[in-house]
């Protein structure tokens, strides 16, 4: 007998937790995240959109070379503006600063760059009468960064100038894209005329 | 307690005992009378049959409340209660063609099909075992014309008959899941350790489930609870060499002959990098949590149930994957070892996936005498994605993509089932969506916010013509309605013209952005017919048409931004409209007890089609970006999936499986993207009961070069200064991988039993890449992998 009374009490119990499992159920399908709003836009925040090299020699004009991409991902290229030609057998100061121009004011990512040095490396490839380029400064470990480097140039002509900036590269490398592999933030090339 | 009282009542009481009771038996469900059921008095021999009307009738009854017990060889036995107060009379009902009543059957019956003139096929628990440690993806790649299109080896989404992705319908325990299943790198949120036994229904032919399983159908189904006091359960341990990790999946089930029932369980599974043969695949882990409960009575005139699932899932992806532009993925392609090789370890990081889902279920379902059963459904599923990538400064812990998608659904339907012959099912489902994507990203949407509803309404027809020929039909109507608010950059929305045709979406001008309101309408309407023949005692024919279309989902029509990850920009448009269907199918199938085969050749024809492909470039400051565009098309597949096996003796057994399919673009005239392989797959048994019920399995897995591929795109280099071809469509070359699985049972005592299993993958270590396989650019695929189950049953 006791067993019998036993076994009826059970479904006792499965009934009452199958009703709260049940509120629970229509509870949580109760809740939506939807507000009818219009959703806030997104700006990027880690995106460059521009890059500034600045050639500065030691004495004569300062040259800019520009890279400015201001729908990121979007459609349109990016846009080069070469502030003028270079000169002859010189030897030139350069600077890099990035940009994201989308959000107002513009934030400097150079300094993001700055702090996390160890893990980013520009890389310089000239052709032409751009005859050659050296790092200036190091990171923490005292691997070249390239945020500020050198530049040749030698008889007049036309050159190049590649500048990529590659993040979480293998740190030493031999200075080439190749060895240093690591995934590409800015790929730019600039054609330039030395006179 | 109660049942004793009453059933003694009668003695105890003493008085005239001449009552006669008078009754009818009659059938449940077609209301004519049984012939032949016995009627008993419980706790008394006398025992009467019902004669040709059905009737019995039984004297000398005293005034009380009787306990009778009726059987009928064809019907399960009922136990009635009847007070009787002088001569009575009673209508007795008894349930009729029980085989066909899946509530009441035991575990471990056989599994009928879902459909009767598709191309199907299911797995059983036994099969699905095996993949314990694994995903639902790896486990239908055992049926003959079921492939995957992976993400490395644990994002596997399944491919039948050459489509996937919204094309294929996942059915987890009834609920349709809802699990942003447009992503190429997303995979089915189901735990597979949470089944009994999966379908695969090869194309739109169940229009009960959607009318838009251009693909098919994967119906995941849980095990059936005896209607009897009982309580069992199973503990399955699987361990793997390759990842370092494994599987533990438990489950128990307590169940009452009244009907009651409640069971759960709960799986997890974690691995660190996997390896292929000549180097670590670093960053490929994985941690899975499943966890499913439900309760529920289940009577034979109606019932309820209420169920609850989570499925958690956090995912690394390779990291020499995530790469920066065009050029690092020529450096990738080119280069034959990933770029990234670090040494194995168990931390799962950035890139990485982190997945969770919710689902839960409420049933319920009521028979009517001589008509048929009502069945009324709600659902409710909550997905959370997050993907995060590699990111820089105060965005490094943040991820790159969070949405959420929350569905709810009510559906019912009606089976009319009264006639044997005649069959049919009509209901009606209605769904609302809401998709929430998350701006705290800092990474512009990919998916914006929406709202969906979705209405549908069906009827299907099934008629037994004789005991060969049955034939069915079906039609289906869904509505669907999508509201979104998605962010254009302003150049987007021009260089896509849609400044043009759709200038009355924007709501809003930002400058640089728009702010749209999208608000699109589809009606789609399937329909399917089909026969199926029985051409002798173990041969069949099978023969379905089927009309399907599917509304574009929101990748399609909205996506739009650069996936990091994949360093490519994908591109929906708006202007997409739904995709039509018509599919043909046969298939022959003998199934006899030393040999048998089935052969299923298809065609599929479908207007509008919808394809992702590499079209271009675009230029920003990182470079040249491959451009993927969706545009619809005029596609054609037309294949053939077949099995043979042959049972050689009692305890030898080989089996055979070939798989064909061709997929054409027929207005560009040349071959669609990420169409399976050709594969041609041999095996060899021996099982013997009586050693343990040991088992040993070899087997031989082919798999063809894809020669018929898209052409690939020239892509200016900025690095090379040139125009370059790149190569992102030719496949890999053809590739053998050989299996060995053995098993066998040991009796422990009279309820439990523990198998042992062993299974080696890719026995031979070979180094092979997969076309359907996403990172195949950057990695060879898994080596050699040893595998142990324990599994203890109680």
């Amino acid at each position: 007998m006791k067993t019998i009374a036993f076994k009826n009490s059970i479904p006792q119990n499965l009934k009452r937790t199958a009703l709260l499992a049940t509120a629970a159920i229509l509870l949580m399908a109760c809740s939506n995240d939807d507000d009818g709003d219009n959703p806030e836009p997104v700006e990027e925040e880690e995106t460059i959109t521009t890059m500034t090299v600045t050639l500065a020699p030691t004495d004569g004009e300062t040259v800019t070379l520009l890279s400015k991409d201001l729908d990121g991902d979007g459609p349109n290229a990016p846009e080069i503006t070469i502030s003028g030609n270079l000169s002859a057998d010189t030897s030139y100061t350069g600077s890099i600063v990035l940009l994201n121009e989308t959000e107002s004011p513009a934030e400097n990512i150079t300094t993001e760059i700055m702090e996390e040095d160890d893990e980013h490396q520009f890389f310089f490839s000239v052709t032409g009468s751009l005859t050659g380029t050296s790092y200036m400064d190091t990171d923490g470990d005292g691997n070249p960064v390239g945020l500020s480097f050198t530049l040749t140039t030698g008889a007049a002509g036309d050159g190049s100038l590649a500048v990529t900036l590659r993040h979480q590269p293998k740190k030493p490398n031999d200075g080439t894209l190749a060895d240093a592999g690591g995934e590409t933030d800015i790929a730019q090339t600039f054609d330039i005329t030395v006179e | 307690m109660l049942v004793i009282v009453l059933v003694n009542c009668p003695y105890l009481v003493a008085q005239n005992c001449t009552n006669v009771l008078s009754g009818t038996i009659i059938d449940f469900h077609d209301r004519t009378p049984l012939v032949g059921a016995t009627v008993q008095v419980a706790g008394n021999a006398n025992v009467v049959l019902s004669d040709f009307e059905g009737n019995f009738s039984l004297g000398s009854l005293c005034d009380g409340i009787y306990e009778l017990e009726i059987s009928h060889p064809e019907c399960s036995t009922k136990f009635v209660k009847i007070d009787v107060q002088g001569d009575t009379s009673e209508k007795i009902t008894l349930e009729h063609h029980l085989e066909e009543l899946d509530e009441v059957k035991v575990v471990g019956d056989a599994v009928s099909d879902a459909t009767n003139t598709a191309q199907e096929k299911t797995l059983r628990i036994d099969d699905l075992e095996r993949y314990s440690a694994g995903s639902l993806g790896d486990a239908l790649k055992q049926i003959s014309g079921v492939n995957s299109l992976n993400t490395g080896a644990n994002i596997v989404k399944p491919v039948i008959q050459g489509l996937n992705g919204s094309r294929v319908l996942i059915l987890n325990n009834g609920v349709r899941m809802h699990d942003m299943e447009w992503g190429d790198e997303h995979a089915p949120n189901v735990d597979i350790n949470a089944v009994d036994h999966v379908s695969v229904i090869k194309g739109a032919a169940a229009l009960k489930y959607g009318g838009d399983a251009i693909g098919g159908l994967i119906l995941m189904e849980p095990a059936r609870i005896p209607a009897k006091d009982s309580l069992y359960g199973k503990t399955l341990l699987t361990g793997a060499t390759n990842g370092r990790g494994g599987n533990i999946t438990t489950e128990l089930t307590k169940a009452y002959k009244s009907g009651w029932f409640a069971k759960g369980q709960a799986s997890f599974k974690r691995y660190g990098d996997f390896e292929a043969p000549d180097y670590v695949l670093s960053n490929t882990g994985a941690s899975e949590l499943g966890v499913s409960i439900g309760l529920g009575k289940h009577d034979f005139v109606w019932g309820w149930d209420a169920n609850y699932s989570y499925f958690d899932t956090d995912i690394a992806i390779l990291r020499a994957s995530d790469i920066g532009n065009t050029d690092d993925l020529i450096r990738a392609i080119n280069g034959r070892e990933p770029l990234i090789v670090r040494d194995f370890e168990y931390a799962i990081n950035k890139p990485r996936q982190e997945v969770t889902h919710h689902l839960a279920k409420l049933g319920f379902y009521r028979r009517f005498e001589g008509l048929g059963k009502w069945n009324l459904q709600y659902d409710f599923q909550h997905n959370q994605r997050f993907e995060f990538d590699i990111r820089v400064g105060d965005d490094r812990e943040k991820a790159s993509i969070d949405l959420r998608l929350a569905t709810h659904s009510l559906s019912t339907d009606f089976k009319i089932d009264a006639k044997r012959d005649f069959i049919l099912n009509f209901g009606l489902m209605g769904l609302y969506q809401n998709n929430f994507a998350n701006p705290d990203t800092g990474v512009r949407r990919l998916i914006p916010d929406y709202d969906k509803y979705d209405v549908g309404a069906f009827a299907t027809l099934e008629y037994t013509v004789s005991n060969t020929l049955l034939l069915d039909a079906g039609m289906r109507y869904d509505f669907n309605y999508i509201e979104a608010k998605k962010f254009y950059r302003t150049s987007r929305w021009e260089e896509r013209g849609y400044d043009v045709e759709f200038p009355d979406l924007v709501i809003e001008d930002l400058g640089t952005q728009l702010l749209t309101n999208p608000k699109f309408e589809y009606h789609n309407l399937s329909a399917t017919v089909g026969m199926q023949y029985q051409v002798s005692n173990d041969t069949e024919l099978r023969f379905n048409y089927a009309l399907a279309q599917r509304a574009p989902n929101p990748s399609e029509l909205f996506s739009d931004g650069l996936h990091h990850s994949a360093a490519r920009i994908e591109l929906g448009d708006l202007r997409i409209e739904s995709e039509t269907s018509k599919k043909l199918s046969l298939s022959i199938q003998k199934e006899g007890n030393t040999w048998g085969y089935n052969i299923s050749p298809y065609a599929n024809f479908i207007t509008n089609f919808i394809v992702l492909e590499p079209t271009g470039v675009e230029f920003n400051i990182r470079g040249a970006f491959p451009v993927w565009t969706y545009r619809q098309t005029t596609a054609r597949l037309l294949g053939l999936d077949t099995n043979l096996y042959s049972q050689w003796t009692d305890h030898w057994r080989t089996d055979h499986k070939f798989s064909i399919v061709n997929g054409k673009d027929t207005d560009l005239e040349r071959p669609l993207i990420n169409i399976p392989a050709v594969n041609l797959n041999n095996s060899i048994s021996y099982a013997n009961p009586v050693w343990k019920d040991f088992k040993i399995t070899l087997e031989s897995q082919y798999i063809f070069r894809q020669n018929e591929f898209p052409p690939n795109i020239m892509v200016f280099s900025p690095e090379q200064g040139q125009e370059v071809l790149l190569d992102i469509n030719t496949p890999p070359e053809a590739y053998h991988l050989v299996a060995l699985d053995t098993s066998f049972k040991i009796p422990l005592n009279k309820r439990n039993t523990l198998s042992v299993g062993l299974t080696v993958n890719n026995l031979l270590n070979q180094s092979y890449r997969d076309y359907l396989n996403r990172l195949r650019y950057y990695a060879d695929d898994l080596g050699r992998n040893f595998l142990i189950r324990l599994k203890l049953n109680y």
